[in-house]
């Protein structure tokens, strides 16, 4: 009798343990500095808190996969970080879990989320994390005088060498503009006119022959190592790491940043959408987004966070705050990415960017 | 001269390693329009003699000469050498008239001169109205023959043979040695052959060169070859024979006494051997030997098998302690006495006995 | 026919009395039946696993039913619409009613995302009039285009009657740079607009200089392995094969760090003075960089198939050659060389099938004119989630290979390739 007491004991143990091993989720986000980010502010202090396990996968943006989950019925991510354009598209295309922002940790002064969450950043499916931008960056050792406007990018004269650009039409016609001298609060009513869209592709055409496509955010800073290009478009975080943490001999400019945001969102059909939901409202909450941003210089969306944000984690001597896109001097021209336009004419315009390149 | 010695070997040496030589010093002179048989087992060194003069291998040592000329660092295409293949090496993405042509191509003649000799090198095979097939639609006796104009339409005055009729089965053959001997006959040129047939060898030579160990044997005609082996190898090699061990006690002249295992004294023809108390290898044809009465050399037998094959009957006998040994008697006398198990007496002459270097 | 005569007049009997010809088929039917019940595991796994998935997603490219799927009261009097006419109130019903009904049922989104690809700026049109849908009172014609302008123009009539079509060609259209219109035509695409055409044009050029290039490089490899003595000719072997061994990627990023600007290539070239410091060659980031990086990864598939056809041609054939007068060259080019054509033949449409679809060495090293067809399928799957456009984008590649597959039969013949 004591044999089976002790059998179903250990038994029932074993069920029990596998139920809570149960809540092991996955996380997908960009990789590189931004998930190692996320991975020390976010998965470690989750995981201590609940016990629970924390997946980290990494991916190169895109709803692709999210979609073939859904589609296929065989939903293995629980959270996924995607920028503003995807999370709207995803919800709009019923491949997403709704969020309630209700249920949302508020600041801790009491201001509820909805109102300490910047505008954009709560999305019906969506939860924003960060505010990342897209700016440009030099390599300090080829120019004396360091160029210090959007124009001076499309400058290949006064600045030469080779340029590095994404290959997507999103930020880089709007950069365009921005360097033809377009101021940013007009740049989505021109770019929404034939004419606007002309003259952004007329200004890309002046340094085409010059430039180097990008696809991955990896590859900008290691260009720029490679002495490949001596300029180029690059996420902001991506750029700070490289300084920051590997010492390179790199200047950012602010001038005609794009920004936009990033979000978390979860694949209709998660099996563990009770944990992931509890691992966006532990994530999302003032300390959590504010301690991201010892990490990589992406701004915390919470307006309550940005008091709080410290020093860089292996250098006391650089504040954060001073880097984020989100600073007074960094905004004095700059552009929120307009999802809605994006939602509306990226299907187009990007088929006018590849036509474009193509030719 | 150069009628006599058309082709010339002179002291040539091959050796692929640099340690072991395939071909051990060869001599050899092959007079214009003769059919010349290297015939041996594998590995004797004939094939490498055969490729050297086609100029697909080069003498480690020693002088090649056609005509008179040497031909040592001429290349192959140049020699004007027709050459037939093992496996007849008629190319498979061309039609018998182009493959018949393609010698007459690369020689630049006209299409009417090729046509004319096209035609009369098929009428020569009787395979004129082959020329639209490919190889592959051939049977083996056919490519054989196609093969075989094919080497003659350009009219060389040598052809080489490298075992061409190997993949044929027995009866077609013997049809194919006949039909080139004929040709040969016909159009008088000189052909060098490769076999390890002994009875297509036979057939078919003016003269055979049997190789072994990288070194030629015997040079005779296949009369000569047959009835006076000079060494147990060929005699061995050539047709069927028995042999018996035995120990020379007494040379006289051209004849030999030998004392057998047994004791048994027996007279022989002096060829090759050693003197007085040397060991010998007596050779003996199965067609010379009688049984059933005494003769000039005598010896005890028992019969231990018999075969019928139509002209004649193979009896195997223990002769001498030899089990091995081999009788033919004709199928013409009353045989009905032998059987097996029967005691009796085998007699040969001694002109018929052939008295060899000891067989190792 | 004569043939057929002799049968019927005199049928062959077996003994038994059954014809002979029934006989033989009905012992034939067993043997057949145990060798079809042989390969049955293997042909289902082909139909489900292979040939099923890629019907179902090539139908995509021809058949999307979303806009019916879910307007299914505007759809049935679409159809019956003319398309230059001004829409009607009972139009302007319909669509209110399903804009409600999308709305209460979460489903907007997708009819959005569909009518956004067919005119732009729709999805924020179906969006925000959804939002408001539901207050909206009769006369529609009037409310609706209080909400939007656009509901009055005709052309975003016109783009919900093409794309109220389920089964139509408007993608096949779109994937050769052409618009399928309202009445049934297709019209070419502005200049602008148009890509893919040049991008099947010069997918198929990359995979020809491709399979060239392979060949002039490949056939005296295959040649020495087949050759070679067999120690040598093995260690050669593995120097072939051993790209195999390397991923993709690595050989591709290999052949980055090679070719790039300050890459091994351009610096040699500096050092011997072909170039200067700073006007180095551009190797990558564009055409010459995939070709080239191409050329080396499909190298081994050209290779091999030769090197074993070769390995089956005795060396008899060019000795015949020159015993009967060829010089070398001679005897290579007529004698040689033909044998070898089933063994290039073979590699060269390995290598071009294989090229055609290629995606992950162009898009890494192909920059702006070295990228191919197989990279906007690749876009459209991955990052513009337009399906429908990369089925017949892939349908049409499909096409296209078929097609020159038999004209490969037509000219040089299936049966004479020969992979070894």
């Amino acid at each position: 009798m004591k044999i089976l007491k002790l059998l179903f004991a250990s038994v029932s143990t074993l069920v029990f343990a596998s139920v809570v091993n149960a809540d092991s989720i996955t996380v997908v986000s960009w990789g590189g500095a931004y998930t190692k980010s996320q991975v020390e502010a976010y998965h470690k202090p989750w995981q201590n808190k609940t016990g629970n396990q924390v997946v980290s996968e990494d991916y190169s943006g895109g709803l692709a996969e999210v979609k073939a989950q859904v589609e296929s019925g065989n939903v293995t991510w629980d959270v996924v970080d995607v920028e503003l354009s995807d999370a709207l598209q995803g919800c709009d295309e019923g491949i997403l879990e709704t969020i309630d922002p209700s249920t949302l940790p508020a600041a801790p002064d009491g201001t509820p989320a909805t109102k300490d969450f910047m505008d954009g950043a709560l999305q019906e499916c969506a939860v924003g994390n960060i505010v990342w931008s897209t700016i440009y960056a030099y390599d300090k050792t080829k120019f004396s005088t360091p160029p210090t406007t959007m124009a001076d990018f499309f400058n290949v004269e006064k600045f030469p060498g080779k340029r590095g650009m994404r290959k997507l039409g999103k930020a880089m016609l709007e950069m365009a503009l921005m360097g033809d001298g377009v101021p940013a609060e007009e740049v989505y009513d021109l770019l929404g006119t034939e004419a606007g869209v002309q003259r952004a592709f007329a200004k890309l055409d002046t340094i085409k022959d010059h430039v180097v496509w990008w696809e991955a955010g990896a590859q900008p800073p290691q260009l720029l190592a490679d002495g490949e290009v001596t300029m180029t478009i690059v996420w902001n975080g991506r750029i700070f790491n490289a300084i920051a943490a590997e010492g390179q001999p790199f200047g950012l400019v602010w001038d005609g940043q794009v920004y936009d945001l990033d979000l978390f969102v979860i694949p209709k059909g998660s099996k563990n959408k009770e944990a992931a939901l509890d691992f966006i409202r532990f994530s999302t909450d003032t300390q959590r987004l504010a301690d991201q941003a010892s990490w990589i210089n992406y701004g915390p969306v919470r307006a309550s966070s940005i008091p709080l944000i410290g020093s860089y984690h292996s250098d006391s001597s650089i504040k954060m705050i001073d880097h984020m896109p989100t600073t007074e001097a960094a905004l004095k021209n700059a552009l929120q990415n307009d999802f809605e336009f994006w939602a509306d004419n990226g299907e187009e315009l990007n088929e006018r960017f590849n036509a474009w390149l193509a030719n | 001269m150069t009628n006599k010695s058309f082709v010339k070997f002179e002291n040539v040496q091959k050796s692929y390693d640099g340690e072991v030589l395939v071909v051990k010093d060869l001599n050899l002179e092959i007079p214009k329009g003769e059919f010349l048989t290297m015939l041996g087992p594998s590995g004797s060194g004939k094939t490498t003699c055969l490729m050297m003069l086609a100029g697909f291998e080069t003498a480690t040592h020693g002088i090649i000469s056609l005509d008179g000329n040497p031909i040592n660092n001429i290349p192959p295409h140049k020699r004007g050498i027709g050459m037939v293949f093992q496996n007849y090496a008629l190319f498979p993405h061309m039609t018998v008239y182009e493959n018949l042509s393609f010698p007459l191509e690369v020689r630049k003649l006209s299409k009417t001169v090729r046509e004319e000799k096209i035609k009369l090198a098929l009428d020569m095979v009787q395979m004129r109205e082959f020329g639209n097939r490919r190889p592959a639609q051939l049977s083996g006796g056919q490519q054989q023959r196609i093969a075989l104009a094919r080497s003659l339409v350009f009219e060389p005055d040598l052809v080489l043979m490298d075992e061409p009729l190997g993949a044929l089965d027995k009866q077609l053959r013997e049809h194919m040695q006949y039909e080139i001997k004929h040709l040969h006959e016909r159009l008088g040129v000189t052909v060098v052959y490769v076999t390890h047939d002994q009875s297509e060898a036979l057939t078919m030579s003016d003269r055979v060169a049997v190789f072994n160990d990288g070194v030629i044997q015997q040079l005779a005609s296949p009369p000569d070859l047959y009835e006076q082996p000079e060494n147990a190898f060929v005699a061995q090699f050539i047709g069927e024979n028995n042999k018996i061990m035995a120990e020379v006690v007494d040379v006289k002249g051209s004849v030999v006494t030998a004392k057998t295992s047994k004791g048994n004294l027996l007279k022989s023809k002096k060829v090759n051997c050693d003197e007085v108390g040397s060991k010998t290898t007596l050779s003996i044809r199965p067609e010379r030997i009688k049984v059933g009465s005494k003769g000039e050399n005598t010896s005890e037998a028992k019969v231990l098998e018999l075969i019928y094959i139509g002209d004649h009957i193979r009896c195997r006998m223990l002769v001498e302690g030899d089990e091995n040994f081999i009788v033919k008697i004709p199928n013409a006398k009353k045989i009905s006495d032998l059987k097996i198990g029967l005691k009796t007496q085998v007699s040969w002459s001694t002109g018929d006995c052939r008295a060899l270097d000891r067989l190792v | 026919m004569l043939a057929s005569q002799n049968n019927n007049n005199q049928k062959m009997l077996t003994t038994d009395g059954i014809p002979l010809k029934k006989k033989l088929s009905k012992a034939l039917f067993r043997s057949r039946l145990r060798a079809f019940g042989l390969v049955t595991p293997l042909l289902l796994l082909i139909s489900i696993g292979f040939v099923f998935p890629i019907i179902v997603f090539l139908t995509r490219g021809v058949y999307n039913d979303t806009f019916e799927k879910y307007m299914v009261n505007l759809t049935p009097i679409l159809a019956e619409w003319d398309g230059k006419s001004e829409p009607t109130e009972d139009m302007y019903e319909a669509l209110v009613l399903d804009l409600v009904w999308l709305k209460e049922t979460k489903n907007i989104g997708k009819v959005a995302s569909r009518m956004n690809r067919e005119l732009s700026g729709s999805r924020s049109l179906f969006t925000s009039s959804a939002r408001k849908a539901k207050k909206l009172e009769a006369p529609f014609k009037e409310s609706l285009t209080k909400v939007k302008k656009k509901w009055a123009k005709l052309e975003t009539w016109r783009a919900m009657k093409v794309t109220s079509q389920s089964l139509s060609p408007v993608f096949l259209a779109s994937a050769l740079d052409m618009k399928y219109t309202a009445e049934g035509t297709i019209v070419q695409k502005s200049p602008e607009r148009r890509i893919h055409v040049k991008l099947f044009i010069r997918t198929l050029e990359i995979s020809l200089v491709v399979v060239i290039a392979g060949l002039i490089l490949g056939y005296p490899v295959a040649f020495l392995l087949a050759n070679l003595p067999i120690r040598i000719s093995n260690l050669l072997l593995i120097l072939v094969l051993l790209p195999f061994w390397t991923s993709l990627l690595v050989r591709t990023t290999a052949w980055i760090a090679m070719l790039q600007g300050q890459g091994v290539l351009n610096d040699l070239f500096v050092v011997f003075g072909i170039a200067t410091d700073e006007d180095r060659f551009t190797l990558i980031y564009n055409k010459a960089g995939t070709l080239i990086s191409m050329t080396h990864i499909l190298l081994p598939f050209m290779i091999l198939p030769i090197y074993s056809v070769m390995k089956t041609i005795p060396p008899s054939y060019v000795r015949a050659a020159k015993s009967m007068g060829a010089t070398n060259w001679t005897a290579f080019w007529r004698i040689y060389f033909p044998q070898t054509i089933p063994g290039i033949g073979a590699g060269a449409i390995l290598v071009f099938i294989l090229a055609i679809s290629f995606y992950i060495t162009p898009a890494l090293v192909g920059g702006q004119d070295g990228t191919m067809i197989s990279n906007f399928i690749d876009y459209h799957m991955r990052k513009s989630l337009n399906w429908s456009l990369a089925a017949a984008m892939g349908g049409v590649l499909l096409v296209i290979i078929l097609f020159l597959y038999w004209i490969y039969d037509r000219v040089v013949g299936i049966d004479n390739m020969k992979l070894g």
